[in-house]
């Protein structure tokens, strides 16, 4: 089987723990409006490469992951679910370290569906979630799709018993909002296997592709976020987690 | 042999060895040092004295900049040990002492290497050389660079005009030669003097130009080193018993090097390794309470902050090359010994603390010997320290330590050398990519339409076949290898003849390896280039002359600096050819031919001085540096950018490959205060 695969980067430092050798997928059904990555949307492109290719990549180099692994992500690399899976348990086999970084979009409850994640879960040892936006309506217009079964799947693994990492983009005027950061924080406090919150700043690196791919950039005008505001942004999030902790006694 | 005098004072607390009785730091740093694991909490801040040192050093470098680059030059007085007498910043405030003139930031006069070029190094700078000097050297004492050009063919000539060759020694101070200058702290000079009469009395007596030549420089180092205790006394300290304290193993040291640059204008005048052995002093006094922490750091701070202050007179040319007015204090810290234990000490943690305590600095170039054994703190504190001044180079001790044990340091940015055994030849570098076109044009310049190399046969038709341009390739490397390595034993003879360095030969043993260093420019630009005909569609663009000046490349092709072999494969290939190349020719005193792949900051020259070349890179634009890939052509990262560098087979590039990688501090993994890693969920609910 061979997977659609935009690129690799061979020093990962923000994808995971340690030093990772980093898959992007190509093809992704999302369209939030800060994606940094446009270049990874359209599925079915770019370059096919086999989980023999990709081993032999990481293997050569493998001396520097010690402490990481490697990190899956996108585009949206559940879309190819199945060659997906073959690559974390080549993967496993090799006492490879696996984190893919998902949206978790392509959840839905169907047996069949359902039994192929299995297979995955099993030889997934991190999961990174970026919960986009924690409101419905809000999450539709970042992002063009619904949250609801973004958030099913969270706790679909996390009863599994996955590893979590949840990372969250604080964009000025969309996500900055105490309100839904602390209602965000409220749902992640219900998470059992939560191991680190993940508060990135929104920054307009993505910019220069939106022009290469003479794509409007959606959200011209908008600042970065200062470092400042994401401390205070985690700050709150980490109330709304607390306020469930607390109601979970 | 062995000294008369056999212990003394000054040695007591130390255990002793080998070392009492001949001349062996290594021997003396190995039985006395004390490894260090800690973290670097111990570190001391600077001193009132070292804050007030240091202004003074900005204000006056803030003059000379204003002044155009340079605040003072001398034009009448030769530089030599004692040509000058002593000079300060604030000597009430200045725990180590000696400038290079009678006052700081005064640039000397270095006549010996070339006159022509000493005198241009003043006028580009507004200064005149006094015309009794300038009538001195041109018509009663000829320089190495006079020398060298009553010899050069006209071939090698041609050649360096039109820079295929670039950057040779033959008008300025080869350096690279790394005195052992912890000798005069740990013997003092009187001993140096007795081992070196010693080393005469017992050379041969039958008189081949070879004991000849050693018997003469064996007198002048013992010339020089008698002239180096006047130097000292001058600052009113007497080096000729051994160093009793740390400060004076500090200051014995220093004087030992700025002998050195006193007399030697040279390419690189780097330190060698000696914050391991300093720190053996620094752990006997602090044990017996004869200075405090703040103290010892203070010496460290104020000793290197006169390595920074080291200055040479150049002219803007020369700075062209070497992008700015580099001096390279190149000093070795840290490293693993053969016997496993490593060797970072708490003055390895000293020396880079003065980053901290005197702010960042380009100089001295703080070079650290790295392990995969190195202590875990170090290791964070050489991070830290990097992530706060880009100031840290690394290299690897693990590869060098194979070849050159555990005394070793490195002279300039990559040439590794042991300290006191062994010296180089310092070679410049040959322009591989331009040789490359040369191959191509059968010997024509692309630039020029001169026929600078020997008449090959071009390449004929309008697309490259890989094979003919690499039977090309390889000939024309062979004849530039010739004509390079010729060049090379000219320069070295003069050198020798004309500047020999006495005083950093003095504090070298007297049966010396001396490495025969070569370098070559455009590694990068030949790899992708070959990579390119052999795997795209590469078409010539010839001018009305037939000379190709242009490529146009269809399709795509591996590159350089992605981990792919094919493209990697041949960077090795190329690398291990020249190197083959050069050892197959004559070198000058049975120099052991080396290679490095370095050039840090002159790509931009080579570059601008190379045509168009197959890989698609336009004539004038910079080659990469050292052995970096193409820049934008590493398109997978840098690990695997790295890994394709550490497919160059060392043992064909012994004098180095240098590698320069550049980081946003955000790619180097997540700011703490933003990232929580480890979510510790017990805490949250224990803030109820």
């Amino acid at each position: 089987m061979k997977g659609y695969i935009h690129s690799t980067e061979s020093c990962g430092t923000v994808d995971g723990p340690g030093i990772r050798f980093v898959v992007f997928f190509q093809g992704c059904p999302m369209r939030c409006l800060y994606c940094h990555n446009p270049d990874t949307w359209q599925p079915h492109i770019g370059q096919q490469m086999s989980v023999d290719e990709i081993l032999k990549m990481y293997e050569s180099k493998s001396e520097f992951y010690k402490k990481g692994g490697i990190t899956c992500t996108g585009g949206e690399p559940l879309l190819q679910i199945d060659f997906l899976t073959e690559l974390f348990e080549a993967c496993h086999q090799r006492h490879i370290h696996t984190c893919l970084d998902t949206s978790g979009i392509t959840f839905h409850e169907d047996p069949k569906y359902l039994e192929k994640l299995d297979r995955l879960l099993k030889v997934t040892d991190l999961i990174m979630l970026d919960i986009k936006h924690i409101d419905p309506d809000e999450h539709q217009k970042l992002t063009s799709q619904p949250n609801e079964n973004i958030l099913k799947f969270a706790h679909y693994v996390d009863d599994f018993g996955v590893t979590l990492w949840i990372r969250h983009v604080v964009v000025p005027t969309i996500t900055q909002n105490e309100q839904y950061l602390f209602q965000l924080g409220q749902f992640i406090g219900t998470l059992k296997n939560i191991k680190a919150l993940d508060v990135l700043p929104y920054h307009t690196m993505g910019l220069p592709k939106y022009e290469n791919l003479e794509m409007d950039y959606p959200l011209k005008g908008i600042q970065p976020l200062d470092k400042e505001d994401a401390i205070a942004a985690r700050e709150v999030i980490l109330k709304g987690m607390k306020d469930t902790l607390k109601k979970s006694h | 042999m062995t000294f008369k005098q056999k212990w003394n004072d000054a040695w007591d607390g130390f255990q002793a060895g080998k070392w009492n009785k001949e001349v062996n730091l290594r021997d003396f740093i190995q039985l006395n040092y004390t490894p260090y694991d800690g973290d670097d909490s111990f570190l001391a801040g600077p001193t009132q004295n070292t804050k007030d040192l240091w202004a003074q050093v900005m204000e006056l470098t803030k003059q000379e900049r204003a002044a155009g680059g340079v605040l003072d030059m001398d034009t009448k007085i030769v530089s030599t040990l004692t040509s000058h007498d002593a000079g300060y910043l604030d000597r009430a405030k200045e725990t180590i002492v000696g400038v290079q003139t009678d006052k700081p930031f005064k640039r000397s006069l270095q006549p010996f290497g070339g006159i022509r070029i000493a005198e241009q190094a003043c006028e580009t700078n507004g200064y005149k050389v006094d015309p009794e000097i300038s009538y001195i050297f041109r018509e009663y004492r000829k320089t190495h660079n006079q020398g060298v050009f009553d010899v050069y063919t006209p071939e090698i000539r041609a050649c360096r005009s039109a820079h295929i060759i670039t950057g040779l020694p033959d008008g300025y101070g080869r350096g690279r030669i790394i005195g052992d200058y912890r000798r005069v702290a740990l013997y003092g000079v009187d001993k140096l003097i007795e081992d070196k009469k010693n080393q005469l009395a017992t050379s041969q007596t039958r008189m081949t130009s070879k004991v000849i030549q050693l018997r003469e420089e064996l007198s002048e180092q013992i010339r020089a080193l008698g002239e180096l205790k006047e130097m000292a006394a001058k600052y009113g300290c007497d080096i000729s018993k051994p160093a009793t304290n740390c400060q004076e193993a500090i200051q014995w040291l220093y004087f030992g090097y700025l002998g050195a640059v006193k007399e030697q204008n040279g390419a690189a005048m780097s330190l060698g390794r000696t914050s391991t052995f300093i720190d053996i002093y620094v752990e006997r006094d602090l044990k017996n309470g004869v200075f405090t922490e703040e103290q010892v750091q203070e010496f460290i701070d104020h000793f290197i902050m006169k390595l920074r202050i080291v200055k040479f007179a150049r002219t803007p040319d020369y700075n062209a090359i070497f992008a700015g007015d580099p001096t390279w204090v190149t000093e070795s810290i840290g490293g693993v010994g053969v016997d496993g234990r490593h060797m970072v000490t708490k003055s390895s943690f000293r020396y880079l603390h003065t980053l901290s305590n005197l702010g960042t600095a380009p100089e001295p170039n703080m070079t650290v010997l790295w392990s995969t054994r190195l202590p875990n703190n170090f290791k964070a504190f050489c991070a830290k320290t990097s992530i706060e001044t880009s100031s840290i180079q690394y290299e690897n001790d693990d590869l060098m330590r194979v070849t050159h044990g555990d005394d070793y340091a490195i002279a300039c940015c990559v040439s590794s050398m042991r300290v006191g055994k062994e010296m180089q030849f310092f070679g410049a570098r040959a322009n591989l990519a331009k040789c490359l076109l040369y191959a191509i044009n059968g010997g024509v310049d692309e630039k020029t339409k001169k026929q600078v190399g020997p008449k090959y046969r071009p390449v004929v038709g309008d697309y490259l076949d890989y094979e003919d341009v690499k039977a090309k390739y390889v000939d024309m490397m062979s004849w530039l290898a010739k004509v390079y390595v010729n060049a090379l034993n000219i320069i070295h003879y003069m050198h020798d003849k004309y500047a020999y360095e006495r005083i950093q030969m003095a504090l070298h043993d007297r049966e010396v390896k001396r490495y025969f260093a070569t370098g070559i420019a455009g590694l990068s630009v030949v790899t992708d280039s070959l990579s390119a005909i052999k795997y795209a569609k590469v078409k010539c663009i010839r001018d009305e002359d037939g000379v190709v000046v242009d490529y146009e490349v269809e399709g795509d092709f591996p590159k350089y600096g992605n981990d792919d072999d094919r493209a990697d494969e041949i960077a090795a290939w190329l690398v291990e050819t020249f190197m083959d190349m050069v050892r197959q020719h004559h070198t000058y005193r049975g120099g052991v031919p080396t290679t490095s792949i370095l050039t840090i900051t002159s790509n931009v020259v080579y570059g601008k001085a190379t045509g168009s070349t197959p890989d698609g890179r336009k004539g004038g634009q910079p080659f990469a540096p050292g052995a970096n890939p193409m820049h934008g052509r590493d398109s997978h990262g840098a690990i695997s950018s790295l890994s394709s560098v550490a497919k160059l087979p060392f043992k064909d590039a012994q004098d180095g490959i240098s590698n320069t990688f550049t980081v946003i501090p955000g790619a180097l993994g997540k700011d703490d205060q933003v990232f929580a890693g480890d979510l510790d969920i017990e805490s949250i609910k224990g803030e109820e």
